[in-house]
């Protein structure tokens, strides 16, 4: 059956989008994937964005960093880190998963793994930033704006994704995007940690579209 | 002059205790000749070759329904599903609407059954008026009218006064008092064996003891009568146990055990399925041991099928309510085959439990080759593999644990009289 | 993961237990929420088939499939068969002719969930059948006590009353006993049943040596109409023998909590003082029934469409 948040071209194939695991896993690296944005590519990218919601937002105390996870929380708590440092701001961190929320529910078949959701304070009259690792069809954003609206009423909602590598199936904006990364429809793109969880130095790998499947 | 050869089979016969190759020659309906080579001129020829000839079985325990209940059977149905399992001779139980209480019941049932039915019927008449445990019925004048034994089947008699009178008085007319051996304030709402399997599956328990408990009174009680008891559907270890001690110090018990009780244990229950629903359940796997042993060494005299139709809507309800028993006559064969295939009974003591046995219970002079007696003939092939389907039987229900599963050993023809009534080719070969 | 119906613990490995209150755990948190309510199986609909009433374990249900957005149908019909034309399967039939995605079934028979998945397409998950399975119950019994003592590997859980006629108990033992607990069972021999050992757990007549050490002690609810059937004498000898209190609470481990499927008989399987606060766990029970329930249909309702008309 095919998984609606791949683009047409990728419904034949059997592995699902990286973003979409369908257990919640990081797949196992392949030896011959490429890293596109390394540790440091990262920070900068971060830091970079932390100015960018400075310069943007007047009033920090209304920011609520929300993580999707999983690649969201390790991202949102640096952002959070960084505004610390250049800002004096102690911004709230929540996570919340959109698992729930997807529109790609098989009829029948394995269930995708839940995953943790923290929602620290009310989110009515604040600013919201959504942060995602990969910004693709922009579908998980969509349900994570759906899961916020349940969790009252945010004042505003902006979204920063570490890579975004196009794609997008819906009228979705990013705010805030670390690196755009070209890609084609069935490449697999993700944020990936040292021992496969996401501790430590991150980096984002690109794998080509057939590679690391068999 | 009418005359059928049965030619180039394994002649097993208990009451000569014959058992070896040969011909039977049938003319008008009695059988005149049991030999090697028998002059085949001027007869029908049934050939035998490879397989076994044997008497027509006798089953001593069935429920044909009729009268009353013909939505589950009729004497003509359960009649040709008998022969199309061996049985040229059964004995029907009195639980039928109304209760074979009355001559009046066991005259309509000879009746249907002279017309209706390939098998001989031999109606058993209640021992108690409506099979209440209260009062006798008229014993001498039901068997005047035609019935083999009494018995309340279905129901026990649980007051021990009134069964000590049934058998007394059934002294009178030298028939058997046939006794449904379960104690119903032990069965309680129990529905399978009580055990680990119950347990396991959360169903009310009816325990062994409650077999043993009244088979032990049952034999005491016919120990100080005098009276002939059959114990019918032994299902536990413990009433095998004390029929055999009963025949070793000289009470006249005999006993039944049927096909499903040889094989299947209670954790064939454990899909809920109502068609393994038995009264008396079926038990572990002990009692099934003890219940073969009894077959092979002559405790549990007969094989009875215990045959007892029930229409599909009534099985598919909750295994609570669902009624107990199945049908058995067109499986039975192949079902106690196994004791033969598992080296436990030779073919001729299986025939044996088939036929001479339970027609010396009934004193039916049937379940014979003798020269000079009803021609009552089966022809068996006891490799032949088949897939049962009870939908292509000839009972009206299909209420059987066989369902669609494939057995090995068939009825190849059955000849009532001289006159073949069943073949497998061919089916039932009456109207 | 189970693969199609939840007819009981039995049936289930470790690592769907472990799955299922995983999800459960997660499933807590959307009760908090000021909507409480998540679109997971919003167009799906799952149908509550009752034959035996119990309000507490449909209304469960029906708040748990609710949360997700399921259209929840309640369907109650009489207990047996005999009362009416149709047969249990024949009913099964019928409903599956509606097309739902689960449906829920509660019978005083057991068996009778088997059954009915037997011949129906959509999931079946059993909500209690006679005194075979209550498998939801025990789910959320284990997620009670993972969540209070932060495992359940090693624990000695003992179970009290009428285990004969108790799905509560068989589906417990089943649980506990795949994710590595000891299990013992206690009661007047009337209500211990033939082969329990045959289970895997030890059977106990002594309050005292059934008690030791036990981390968890779960009383069942003693049916009163059981008296009839001579089972125990009086309520009174049942709960000076077998309830549990303050002063039997002794034997077992300082920490030891205290459950109940509920709805309690005070004065019987527990002392007045023990039905409503610690280190009675009942009310968690109750409140983890909705998020366990809710991990269940997510993880299995839904039904598979037709050929062709697949998206
Ligand atoms: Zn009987």
């Amino acid at each position: 059956m095919p998984n609606r948040t791949q683009p047409p071209s990728a419904t034949a194939r059997s592995a699902p989008a990286p973003a979409e695991h369908p257990t919640g896993e990081a797949a196992p690296e392949a030896p011959d994937s490429s890293t596109v944005l390394d540790d440091l590519g990262i920070r900068r990218a971060l830091m970079r964005i932390a100015h960018e919601l400075v310069e943007r937002n007047d009033d920090l105390s209304r920011l609520y960093l929300v993580a999707v996870p999983n690649g969201g929380v390790p991202l949102a708590r640096q952002l959070a880190a960084n505004l610390r440092e250049v800002a004096d701001a102690e911004v709230t961190v929540g996570i919340l998963d959109t698992t729930l929320y997807r529109d790609d529910l098989l009829a029948r078949g394995a269930r995708p793994r839940l995953r943790r959701t923290e929602m620290p304070s009310v989110v009515d009259e604040r600013v919201v930033v959504l942060v995602d690792d990969v910004a693709n069809t922009g579908r998980t954003i969509r349900a994570a704006m759906d899961a916020l609206m349940d969790f009252g009423r945010p004042r505003g909602v902006q979204v920063v994704a570490l890579v975004d590598r196009g794609h997008r199936e819906l009228p979705i904006k990013i705010d805030y995007v670390g690196k755009n990364i070209p890609t084609q429809a069935g490449d697999r793109v993700e944020l990936l940690g040292d021992a496969g969880d996401l501790e430590g130095p991150l980096r984002v790998v690109l794998r080509p579209e057939g590679e690391g499947e068999r | 002059m009418s005359r059928l050869l049965i030619r180039g089979g394994r002649v097993l016969d208990p009451a000569s205790d014959r058992d070896a190759a040969g011909d039977v020659l049938i003319e008008d309906g009695v059988i005149v000749a049991v030999d090697a080579d028998i002059d085949t001129r001027g007869a029908e020829v049934l050939d035998a070759e490879g397989v076994w000839i044997a008497p027509g079985f006798v089953d001593l325990h069935t429920h044909l329904r009729e009268p009353g209940q013909e939505y589950k059977e009729d004497i003509a149905s359960g009649g040709r599903a008998a022969v199309a399992g061996g049985f040229t001779s059964v004995a029907c139980m009195a639980n039928t609407q109304p209760v074979n209480d009355d001559p009046s019941v066991t005259d309509f049932i000879l009746d249907r059954a002279r017309t209706d039915s390939p098998a001989r019927v031999h109606p058993v008449a209640a021992a108690t008026k409506g099979l209440a445990g209260e009062v006798m019925t008229e014993m001498v004048a039901l068997v005047e009218a035609g019935a083999v034994a009494f018995s309340d089947d279905g129901k026990t008699i649980m007051d021990s006064g009134v069964m000590r009178r049934v058998l007394q008085y059934s002294r009178l007319v030298e028939r058997p008092v046939i006794t449904h051996a379960e104690d119903r304030t032990l069965v309680g709402d129990g529905v399978m064996n009580e055990g680990p399997v119950s347990t396991r599956l959360g169903l009310p328990g009816n325990p062994a003891v409650a077999e043993t408990v009244h088979v032990a009174r049952d034999i005491m009680l016919a120990e100080i009568t005098g009276a002939h008891l059959h114990v019918a559907h032994v299902s536990t270890a413990g009433a095998v146990e004390l029929v055999r001690a009963a025949r070793e110090r000289g009470v006249h018990v005999t006993a039944e055990v049927t096909p499903h009780h040889l094989v299947l244990t209670d954790e064939a229950t454990s899909g809920y399925d109502t068609n393994t629903k038995m009264a008396p359940p079926l038990r572990s796997a002990d009692d099934v041991r003890a219940c073969r042993q009894g077959v092979a060494d002559g405790t549990l005299d007969a094989i009875a099928t215990d045959h007892a139709p029930h229409a599909l809507h009534e099985k598919e309800v909750e295994f609570t309510e669902a009624p107990p028993g199945v049908i058995g006559f067109e499986t039975a064969l192949a079902v106690v085959l196994d004791l033969v295939r598992e080296g436990e009974l030779a073919p001729l003591e299986l025939i044996r439990r088939l036929t001479t046995d339970p027609a010396r219970i009934l004193s039916l002079t049937a379940g014979t080759l003798s020269v000079g007696a009803p021609a009552d003939v089966v022809v068996v092939d006891p490799e032949r593999r088949w897939t049962y389907d009870p939908s292509k039987g000839y009972s009206k229900s299909r209420n059987s644990p066989w369902n669609g599963q494939e057995l090995v050993g068939r009825v190849v023809a059955s000849v009532v009289g001289g006159r073949m009534v069943y073949h497998v080719d061919r089916g039932v070969l009456v109207q | 993961m189970i693969a199609t119906d939840l007819l009981g613990i039995e049936d289930l490995e470790r690592s769907d237990i472990e799955q299922i209150l995983e999800a459960a755990a997660h499933m807590q948190e959307i009760g908090d929420r000021p909507v409480k309510k998540v679109p997971t199986l919003r167009g799906r609909t799952i149908v509550n088939l009752f034959f035996e009433p119990s309000t507490r374990t449909r209304t469960s249900f029906e708040i748990a499939g609710k949360r997700l957005s399921a259209d929840v149908v309640n369907f109650s019909t009489s207990s047996s068969s005999l009362s009416k034309a149709e047969s249990i399967l024949d009913t099964a039939r019928t409903l599956d002719a509606m097309q739902p995605d689960a449906v829920v079934v509660r019978h005083r028979v057991a068996g009778v969930p088997k059954r009915i998945a037997d011949v129906l397409d959509a999931p079946v998950i059993n909500a209690g059948d006679g005194a075979h399975e209550h498998p939801t119950q025990a789910l959320l019994d284990l997620l009670t006590v993972w969540q209070e003592k932060g495992r359940i590997d090693g624990l000695t859980v003992t179970i009290i009353g009428d285990i004969v006629h108790s799905r509560v108990a068989r589906s417990n033992i089943y649980g506990f006993l795949k994710m590595g607990a000891e299990v013992r069972v206690a009661g007047p021999p009337t209500m211990l049943p033939v082969g329990v050992q045959a289970l895997g757990v030890k059977a106990f007549t002594s309050m005292r040596e059934a008690l030791d050490g036990a981390d968890v002690v779960m009383a069942l609810r003693i049916q009163l109409e059981r008296l009839s059937g001579s089972l125990f004498p009086s309520i009174r000898e049942y709960a000076e023998t077998f309830g549990i209190s303050r002063r039997t609470l002794r034997y077992a481990k300082d920490d030891a909590i205290v459950m109940h499927p509920g709805p309690v008989n005070r004065g019987v399987e527990l002392s007045h003082d023990l039905a409503d606060h610690r280190p009675s766990v009942i009310l968690d029970q109750v409140r983890n029934g909705v998020a366990l329930r809710m991990a269940v249909l997510y993880l299995l309702a839904g039904r598979e469409r037709v050929a062709g008309r697949t998206e």
